[in-house]
């Protein structure tokens, strides 16, 4: 294969040489992990890895990258972790969510039960969870809505109430209806054609909601669209807001610089990687409008002083 | 020739007046000051650490998107981001230098100024083992590779920087000129105690669709293995011609097999860049896996492979 990734592949299974990760005790490590499952999702694929190490380490708004075999590709791809488990049957699982939108991602959706792929993780910054309960209203729109599910598993297992809603363009974009509404408190749909749920945008609904005044924390994931028109909803109510964004990245780990956003942080613009001091940022500090513009930095002080969390 | 076993096998590589533990360092750009990759792996395993270049002054960076995967490699326009020399000796430096791991500094200047500037700032410095001078990374220029484009302007940076430099000082060269071992002299008579070979050559993607570029800024460099076959001539042509000035060979390698090719080209060390971004431990993986290649060939040094291709 003309791929970076050489040791992924069609061939080799876990009893034909399943290695120790490479790593540290703690952090990100990189592994060749055994697939466990792959399904279709309706529109959506996932594949369920089995890595001890990983599943052990993640948090939710962390990710994932794999090595994927293509003609042509070079990179890793970067998914969002759609849930890991650590004790029961799956326990050392680790579950990511995609679209086959191209060459890397159709590749592995050729993975089967067995065949070894190659994962680094857990990367990025995490979704912060509260320290007391105060209600969260979690805004999805697509497939985003994996990683939001994994972190109101984590919420709910701390006992603290989670609101979702649930977007997409049509019903069959709803990713997970069933695990949503077992996850939070209420549920709501939204699509833009009505076929589920409401008539609409997430937004339109999230308005509603922080009218009611019960939300005392937003989390989305979804388009950078989305993000920001959610992000702007929640400053305007006064309710802190944590994203999990995106933008193009070549090495997931810190070290090309290529996914930056500009992100203020104590009153100054930074140029942050959306791979290690993201992907999750303060949505309220994310300055969506210069994204792709030119960006200004000041000189930086100490950008990597991630602000507490309830600073607003 | 009879096999050795890999502790047989001598790794280390001369690299004009350094000598480097093995011939496997990074390249800059595609490994920060090395804390990011060292949750990974302790860095000080390679030959040394080629720093992301400094500036004299923080950078922002050009638009997103930065980055676009090409066939067999990929396009970047970062356009230098980074926090600027006295952030990089505050916090890179010493961490660096805690690490032992020997420091290649590449620095990055506007002006002919600012890398005399750079190169007066970074002087005395403990671990800093040489300079790279980025005279063709400035890539918000208008002819794209700055001074490494003219043998005129080539030659006026690197004397500058030789002159106040107590260090070996690398001059970093562009393949994208009709001539680079005439560009790779300029530097040498200028005082350069070697070359590194290449820097990413200019290219361009094209979304068919939206009919827009790629990249935010248009234009980028070229890195990962599309770009190795012209790294391997470049580094072979400005060995053939200058066969004492020693090269760091960059571009597109990753796998040992790559390592050996640059080094039969004329490489004294070899750079890993983009192969990094593909699996972070890689640098690592051809430190360890060189020897073992090495050793099923007895061959005892590693040295012994640079200049050796058979033409």
């Amino acid at each position: 294969m003309s791929s970076f990734i050489t040791r992924t592949g069609t061939t080799r299974t876990a009893a034909g040489g399943a290695q120790a990760f490479q790593g540290r005790s703690s952090g990100p490590l990189r592994a060749q992990c055994e697939v466990l499952q792959y399904r279709k999702i309706g529109l959506y694929h996932s594949l369920t890895f089995v890595s001890p190490e990983i599943a052990d380490r993640a948090q939710p708004g962390q990710f994932v990258t794999i090595g994927v075999e293509g003609k042509h590709t070079v990179l890793r791809r970067p998914f969002s972790i759609y849930q890991v488990s650590r004790h029961g049957p799956w326990a050392g699982t680790v579950e990511i969510i995609f679209r086959a939108t191209g060459e890397g991602t159709q590749w592995l959706t050729t993975r089967s039960k067995h065949d070894l792929v190659d994962l680094v993780g857990p990367l990025g910054t995490p979704f912060p969870i509260p320290k007391q309960n105060v209600a969260s209203l979690l805004v999805g729109a697509g497939y985003g809505t994996a990683p939001l599910l994994y972190l109101a598993s984590v919420l709910q297992q701390r006992g603290f109430r989670a609101d979702m809603i649930i977007g997409a363009k049509s019903a069959d974009r709803i990713f997970n209806a069933i695990e949503a509404k077992r996850l939070s408190a209420t549920t709501v749909f939204t699509t833009e054609d009505g076929s589920l749920g409401e008539e609409g945008t997430v937004t339109e609904v999230m308005a509603r909601m922080l009218e009611g005044g019960r939300t005392g924390l937003v989390y989305a994931s979804g388009s950078m669209e989305m993000m920001r028109d959610v992000s702007q909803l929640a400053t305007s109510h006064g309710v802190p807001v944590r994203v999990a964004t995106q933008e193009a990245m070549a090495c997931g780990t810190g070290v090309c610089q290529t996914c930056v956003l500009p992100v203020e942080r104590n009153g100054q613009l930074y140029n942050l990687r959306g791979c290690i001091e993201g992907p999750v940022f303060n949505g309220a500090k994310v300055r969506w409008d210069a994204i792709g513009a030119l960006p200004v930095m000041d000189v930086p002080v100490d950008p990597d002083a991630e602000e507490a969390f309830d600073d607003q | 020739m009879k096999a050795l076993t890999e502790s047989q096998v001598d790794l280390r590589v001369q690299v004009g007046d350094m000598v480097l533990a093995n011939p496997v360092v990074t390249a800059s750009g595609t490994f920060a000051s090395g804390q990011e990759i060292n949750r990974f792996f302790d860095v000080d395993r390679l030959g040394a650490v080629v720093v992301k270049s400094i500036t004299l002054e923080p950078r922002a960076g050009l638009p997103t998107p930065r980055m676009a995967e090409t066939a067999s490699g990929m396009l970047n326009s970062v356009g230098l981001q980074n926090p600027g020399v006295d952030r990089w000796l505050q916090v890179d430096h010493p961490w660096l230098v805690h690490q032992g791991v020997p420091i290649i500094a590449s620095i990055a200047g506007k002006t002919v100024h600012e890398f005399r500037l750079l190169a007066e700032r970074l002087r005395g410095l403990e671990g800093i083992v040489a300079l790279e001078a980025n005279i063709s990374g400035m890539d918000t220029d208008d002819d794209g590779i700055g001074f490494a484009a003219h043998e005129g302007t080539a030659h006026e940076v690197i004397a500058t920087i030789t002159r106040v430099a107590l260090i070996p000082v690398f001059a970093k060269l562009s393949s994208d000129v009709t001539d680079i071992t005439r560009i790779a002299m300029a530097a040498a008579d200028a005082g350069a105690a070697g070359v590194s070979v290449i820097n990413t050559p200019l290219g361009m993607a094209i979304d068919v669709e939206s009919r827009r570029p790629k990249l935010a800024a248009g234009t980028g460099g070229l890195s990962g293995p599309a770009i190795k076959p012209v790294a391997i001539r470049a580094v072979h042509q400005v060995h053939a011609a200058l066969p004492d000035l020693p090269i760091i060979g960059m571009g597109g390698a990753r796998t040992v097999e790559d390592v050996v090719e640059f080094m039969l080209a004329g490489a004294s060390a070899v750079a890993v860049g983009t192969a990094t971004f593909a699996n972070p431990m890689v640098t690592l993986e051809l430190v360890e896996q060189l020897p073992v290649w090495l050793a099923e060939r007895g061959i005892k040094h590693v040295r012994s492979l640079t200049g050796g291709v058979k033409i």
